[in-house]
């Protein structure tokens, strides 16, 4: 039986369990990486220093941001072609064979493409609103614009996965209950209301789980396309921790950093799993069982 | 069927055409410009960046096909997605059919630690796992990429081939233990063949998962011999910043294999990929 698991233990302790715990154990030393352990003990220091830096602080903002467009133009957008797409109309299973293409392509290749879709030297986005008659825009060089013009990037690469996971959602809701509410005399409205919203909820609870997780941890997206500039104003959580990390050898800080990103995940999927989940997942990710048997 | 049904029916489609073709322009849009950029030549992007190429050129594709850097990229994407695939499947198929069909003290306690590696995002431990790789002096080869990708990808395979393992019913075990088959012909030869399809799924969340890695081979690979596709990508539009239709040509053609694989076998790539949703 130790055949059976020595492999899978041995990876999962070396490369999971070992980095996670030194990471945890670094945050509370400074130090520059070098010579095998950190011995300069500082305590708290980097977690104190974390609260007043405005670039960590920032990037929480951003992340509120990214949530609360996703929730308001994102999610949306995927939930009407996901209802779109149930109906039965012809070629429905191309559009949505389509949609799901850009999900399906690697983050950091969409990230050039977008870059030169968005080039500052007469790009394509450039050139469609010179159609219009319109000067370019310092799309990815202007602090104030570059994070929506990556929320609709963003959108651009993740509806699709979304759509699919509410078409699947709608799809398993019983036709019956909608046959037996138009026998009492149910408008397509009162349909909506009373029963594909209801009965979809824990697959749109899942999706915003899902969306608000994958915004904490962005980071081959927006670092090729813009490092996190100009000036942090595109900065992410992960491209903070990389660059006083990799760039600025500040092994400690960085440390902490990653240790915050964890708890922030951490801390969000305990409170939306025990007061928005709450049902739907009966425990999986506390209890041993996972939930999912 | 009456004039006025056929007609809200017409009026009906025609409404699920304009939003479907909207958001068909809305995704489409980016990638044709890739696709036909490919086909133009610089000054072409500059002064027509809407139109047709006129004329076609190929060779922005055939100078990124002729070049070796392409298929080397290619090359170590594919072998590294293959390898890791092949180990994350295969240790967690092993350590999944102990939870799944064995008693012992303590299983629960090694499930759960497994499972509490869903919490952790890759991410948090790049840093650590760097300074890791380069003490075993693992930095700048494939299995510096290979073996921490495996390891973060067993929490989720393990879940999934648990649960699958665990329907199938004991009877077969029996079975298979009264004709003489101890554990490992009955897991090699019967228990894997039956799991075809869930096998199927994390390998697909297992080849996907490595083929799109970028954080990882960015801080592992440094030197150019095993970077990978997505490295070769941004590199590549370093070194050619202006020269943009090359750059498209390489971006379509990176693009593509994913394509190719999502054409053959989108049921299986759509499943696996949301199942890592709706199970995680």
């Amino acid at each position: 039986m130790a055949a059976f698991i020595s492999p899978a233990l041995i990876l999962f302790v070396l490369f999971v369990l070992v980095p996670v715990l030194f990471a945890a154990y670094t945050a509370f030393f400074r130090w520059n990486g070098l010579g095998g352990f950190p011995t300069d003990f500082v305590g708290l220091e980097n977690f104190q220093t974390m609260l007043q830096d405005k670039v960590f602080l920032a990037d929480l903002w951003r992340i509120l941001l990214i949530t609360i467009l996703s929730i308001a133009v994102q999610l949306p957008m995927a939930f009407g072609l996901a209802m779109l797409l149930h109906q039965n109309f012809p070629g429905r299973t191309a559009f949505r064979l389509l949609f799901f293409v850009p999900y399906i392509l690697t983050e950091a290749v969409t990230a050039v493409l977008f870059r030169l879709i968005f080039s500052p030297r007469r790009g394509f986005a450039d050139a469609v609103l010179a159609g219009f008659g319109i000067d370019g825009i310092g799309w990815l060089s202007d602090k104030n614009i570059v994070i929506f013009v990556i929320f609709g990037i963003l959108t651009w690469k993740f509806f699709g996965f979304h759509m699919i996971l509410y078409l699947a959602g709608r799809q398993s809701i019983p036709e019956e209950l909608y046959e037996a509410a138009k026998v009492d005399g149910a408008t397509g409205k009162q349909l909506f209301r009373h029963i594909t919203l209801p009965l979809m909820g824990p697959t749109l609870r899942i999706t915003v789980f899902l969306s608000v997780i994958g915004t904490v941890q962005l980071f081959d997206l927006v670092y090729v396309l813009t490092k996190g500039g100009p000036f942090h104003a595109s900065e992410t959580l992960a491209i903070t921790m990389y660059e006083q990390g990799f760039v600025r050898n500040q092994i400690g800080y960085a440390s902490a950093l990653s240790i915050a990103m964890f708890l922030l995940s951490l801390v969000f999927a305990l409170i939306y799993q025990r007061y928005v989940l709450g049902r739907d997942l009966q425990g999986a990710l506390t209890s041993s069982d996972g939930g999912r048997s | 069927m009456s004039v006025n049904t056929a007609r809200a029916k017409l009026l009906r489609n025609t409404g699920f055409y304009i939003a479907a073709f909207l958001g068909t322009v809305f995704v489409a849009t980016p990638i044709l410009f890739a696709l036909l950029g490919g086909f133009k030549d610089n000054q072409q992007l500059r002064e027509s960046a809407l139109g047709l190429p006129n004329p076609w050129h190929v060779g922005n594709y055939l100078d990124v096909l002729a070049d070796g850097t392409f298929w080397r990229q290619l090359f170590n994407s594919v072998f590294i997605a293959l390898v890791t695939t092949f180990i994350v499947v295969a240790a967690a198929a092993a350590v999944a059919y102990v939870f799944a069909r064995f008693q012992f003290r303590g299983r629960e306690g090694l499930f759960t630690l497994f499972a509490a590696g869903m919490m952790f995002p890759f991410t948090v431990a790049v840093l650590p796992l760097f300074i890791i790789l380069r003490t075993f002096e693992m930095l700048n080869s494939p299995l510096g990429v290979i073996l921490p990708q495996a390891a973060f990808g067993l929490p989720l395979t393990i879940i999934i081939l648990r649960s699958f393992f665990r329907q199938i019913p004991g009877e077969v075990e029996e079975a298979a233990t009264i004709d003489g088959a101890g554990p490992w012909r009955f897991f090699l030869q019967i228990l894997l063949p039956m799991s075809r399809p869930v096998i199927a799924t994390v390998s697909v969340l297992a080849l996907v998962g490595s083929w799109n890695s970028y954080l990882l081979p960015l801080v592992v690979l440094s030197k150019p011999t095993w970077q990978t596709l997505p490295l070769g990508v941004t590199q590549f539009q370093g070194e050619y910043a202006t020269e943009t239709a090359k750059v498209l040509a390489f971006v379509m053609l990176a693009m593509l294999p994913a394509l190719i694989f999502y054409a053959f076998a989108e049921r299986q790539l759509i499943s696996g990929l949301t199942s890592g949703g709706t199970k995680g």
